[in-house]
């Protein structure tokens, strides 16, 4: 017998699946069935057709791209179990969430954290309504795993900060109303001179050079700013701060690349269902290839000993409630079985993977071979694997480095 | 760690002090010199019994506890960290054999005994060096068992033998038409050639067509849950031993090159850890119990394998001493990689499973 706080919590529930249900009919366009959120992604420019827009403004005016944010600065206020609920309803429907990008993922939860009730109040409903783009200002021509080391000069000036330096490989810059920076403030000191700003994309003096990626796209830039203003208000934290603040970034950072989820919906079908329609099959039904087919195999076994970590990483840091140092492992793991899967794609597809443009290749195929060479970057940023084993090994393991 | 109930906490616990404390791996070491063919500690394992965990899978009217097969394995990793000598997974895996295809007067008449360490039993079933259960030649005529089985875990101390023949199973109790000789093998366990020759034999008429196959992959999650336990023991004295050892005037820990092979360890383990759990966890559902076996062991293996070599070569030259444990990890992990299908036998079997 469930108790009556059961009952009302289910009955609850239920009203909720009512009231998302009738919301996705009302208001899910129904030709972008099945379509994924490519207004999220820096991948590209914002041309949202009228479809796209009416989905985002409908989903962003209820705060449900944002289902577990607060609701008084324009998020879902939604619970861990209506967000589910929510899931749920829009993958019956073929719906995709059409709110996203850094601000969602890394920017958001940051400033949630750290920032102050005014940032908040001017920074996050614009995140939850889609309506605004950030990119990461964290990267510069020295300072790329060496983070620390940036040199991007942030002077106060009394009321704003003179910006002078080069960020480079900002990602979407080209596209970004806003930018999330580290700088210094302080020469003296390598972490505690590094403070958090907050930068217009269109303050004069900032200027965005894109830089064309081995994938042929160019979603990545060099940003430079000269003698750029930036209002006091715009620092988030303490002066100083930002090293801590940042390093909070990165961990949703990670968690969001190596989410086994959206690793799941990246892969799509399984590696044998697509050798069973490229290699001769047998009369068995088995490939006829048996190296390839073992190493299929192989790859499978250890990718669902990947989700599985992934279910588990999730199921624990939920019981223990925080952030887990698990997420470098789950990205290190996770970005390393996606290049080898699309490798071994090549493999089962022979030339028909490696099509760069025009007649002779379906777009999925061309798809694949820009995804595989994007995918070389995954195991780059959000700190290499690399800088992701230090961390295990120092962080978890406390494998110091004794003087 | 997969999220426990807090039942399963105090058994884990439990198991961790108690094989930390009464059962290192000197315990181990004291089986050995007395080459007893045994080779377990019957004291040892009576204790084991009293703290329930022969019965973890047993149901409450046999005598059991019926806490479930994570629980079990949760002990199994434990006693796996110290390489105690038990044949608690041999028996508990036969007891499963008993509870899937066993009448109602066969689990009276055996699982009581099981559950309460008064009786040993193990599984019976490849006649050569290569797991293989589809090339069974043991055969029963008139209720008489006949056949040879190659390596047979846990064998001499075993009262009860599950063993499968060409048409099933069939329990086969200790005595007149069974005999065995040993087989010494680096572990420095019990293995033996069993000769059945006209042995009495019972067999287990339930569980349908694919017992034999839900048996095994008992076996298989079992196993895995004890090579997980080792993988995790040797992957801690590792970390420990190179935080002590001092070379160019700096503690090992502290280079790079190191610290990164750690690292990789330390993700292949949690990639090990969350499948062998996946696998009792579908037991314990009963739900995709064949898929989930085969990522259990095959990532069991391949992890194992890797870590024991590794354990052995970043320890430097005290990693091949026998009065260094590491070396024993290595000696029982290549004996439990091949029994119940090797790494090539379980990709074979997932990709049967998955239609390619
Ligand atoms: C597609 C893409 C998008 C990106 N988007 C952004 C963005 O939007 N904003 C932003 O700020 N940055 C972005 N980055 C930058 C990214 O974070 C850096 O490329 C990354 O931190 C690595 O720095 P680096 O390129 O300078 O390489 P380096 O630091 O020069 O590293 C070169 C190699 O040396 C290794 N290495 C470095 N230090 C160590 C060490 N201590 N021990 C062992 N190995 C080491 C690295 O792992 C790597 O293999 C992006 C990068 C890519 C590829």
């Amino acid at each position: 017998m469930a108790t009556q706080a059961e009952i009302d919590t289910q009955s609850e529930e239920a009203a909720f699946r009512e009231e998302v249900k009738q919301f996705l009919a009302e208001n899910f366009p129904p030709e972008l069935k099945g379509k994924s959120n490519a207004l999220a992604s820096v991948e590209g420019p914002t041309n949202e057709n009228d479809a796209q827009a009416k989905w985002r403004k409908a989903m962003g005016s209820r705060g449900w791209g944002t289902p577990t944010w607060p609701k008084e600065y324009g998020g879902g206020g939604l619970s861990r179990k209506q967000a589910r609920i929510l899931n749920e309803e829009m993958a019956k429907v073929g719906a995709f969430n059409p709110i996203g990008g850094m601000g969602v993922m890394m920017f958001g939860p940051t400033l949630l954290e750290y920032g102050s009730e005014e940032q908040k109040k001017e920074h996050i409903p614009p995140i939850c309504r889609g309506e605004i783009r950030w990119c990461q200002g964290y990267s510069e021509p020295n300072a790329g795993s060496d983070l620390a080391n940036l040199q991007t000069m942030a002077e106060d000036k009394g009321d704003h900060y003179l910006v002078n330096g080069q960020k480079t490989w900002t990602s979407g810059g080209q596209w970004a109303d806003k930018c999330f920076c580290l700088v210094r403030t302080d020469r003296s000191d390598k972490h505690k001179g590094i403070s958090f700003l907050l930068i217009d994309m269109d303050t004069p003096g900032v200027e965005v050079r894109p830089i064309q990626m081995i994938s042929g796209m160019s979603p990545f830039c060099e940003t430079f700013f000269t003698d750029v203003k930036v209002p006091k208000e715009n620092l988030v934290g303490e002066e100083g701060q930002g090293w801590t603040i940042g390093k909070r970034l990165l961990q949703h950072e990670r968690t969001n690349l190596s989410g086994g989820g959206a690793m799941a919906r990246l892969m799509g079908a399984s590696m044998s269902d697509i050798a069973k329609k490229h290699l001769e099959v047998g009369e068995d039904g088995e490939l006829a290839d048996k190296v390839m087919r073992d190493r299929i195999a192989d790859f499978e076994i250890r990718w669902n000993s990947f989700l599985l970590t992934a279910r588990r990483a999730t199921e624990e840091s939920k019981a223990a409630g925080g952030v887990s140092d698990i997420a470098s492992v789950l990205k290190k793991l996770g970005t390393k079985l996606g290049q080898e899967r699309a490798e071994m794609l090549i493999e089962i597809m022979g030339y028909q993977a490696l099509g760069w443009e025009g007649e002779g290749f379906s777009d999925a195929e061309l798809a694949g071979t820009r995804g595989w060479l994007f995918g070389k970057a995954t195991t780059i940023y959000g700190g290499s694997t690399e800088i992701q084993n230090n961390i295990i090994a120092k962080r978890v393991l406390g494998m110091l480095d004794h003087q | 760690m997969a999220v426990l109930t807090e039942e399963q906490e105090m058994l884990r616990d439990m198991a961790r002090d108690w094989a930390s404390n009464e059962s290192p791996v000197t315990e181990f070491r004291k089986v050995r010199a007395s080459g007893d063919p045994k080779a377990y500690d019957e004291g040892a394992y009576g204790k084991m019994a009293d703290m329930g965990w022969t019965g973890v899978i047993v149901p409450e009217e046999h005598g059991g506890s019926d806490f479930g097969w994570l629980s079990a394995g949760l002990v199994v990793e434990e006693l796996g960290k110290t390489l105690t000598a038990s044949p608690l997974v041999a028996t508990t895996v036969a007891a499963s054999a008993i509870i899937l295809g066993g009448s109602d007067e066969q689990k009276a008449k055996y699982l009581p005994r099981l559950a309460s360490g008064e009786m040993v039993a193990t599984l019976a079933v490849d006649e050569g060096p290569r797991h293989a259960p589809e090339t069974i030649e043991t055969s029963v005529s008139g209720g008489k068992l006949s056949g040879t089985k190659a390596f047979v875990h846990e064998a001499h101390g075993a009262d009860l033998f599950v063993v499968a023949a060409k048409d099933g199973l069939y329990l086969v109790e200790k005595g007149e038409g069974v005999s065995l000789s040993t087989r010494k093998m680096t572990d420095q366990r019990s293995h033996a050639e069993v000769t059945f020759e006209g042995a009495g034999a019972d067999k287990l008429e339930g569980g349908g067509d694919g017992l034999l196959e839900d048996v095994l992959d008992r076996a298989r999650i079992l196993t895995a849950a004890e090579m997980l336990g080792m993988a995790q023991a040797v992957f801690d004295t590792t970390l420990d031993y190179l935080k002590q050892r001092v070379q160019f005037n700096q503690v090992l820990a502290t280079f790079q090159a190191l610290q990164h092979r750690m690292a990789d360890l330390f993700g292949d383990l949690a990639m090990m850890r969350s499948a062998v759990e996946g696998g009792l966890q579908a037991l314990d559902s009963g739900f995709g119990v064949a898929r989930a076996a085969s990522i259990a062991k095959a990532e069991a293996n391949r992890v194992l394998h890797t870590m024991s070599r590794e354990g052995i070569q970043l320890h430097g030259g005290i990693g091949m001493t026998d009065e260094y444990d590491v070396g024993f990890y290595l000696k029982r992990a290549r004996i439990l990689e091949n029994a119940w299908g090797s790494t090539s036998y379980l990709r074979d079997r997932f990709a049967r499973i998955g239609g390619y």
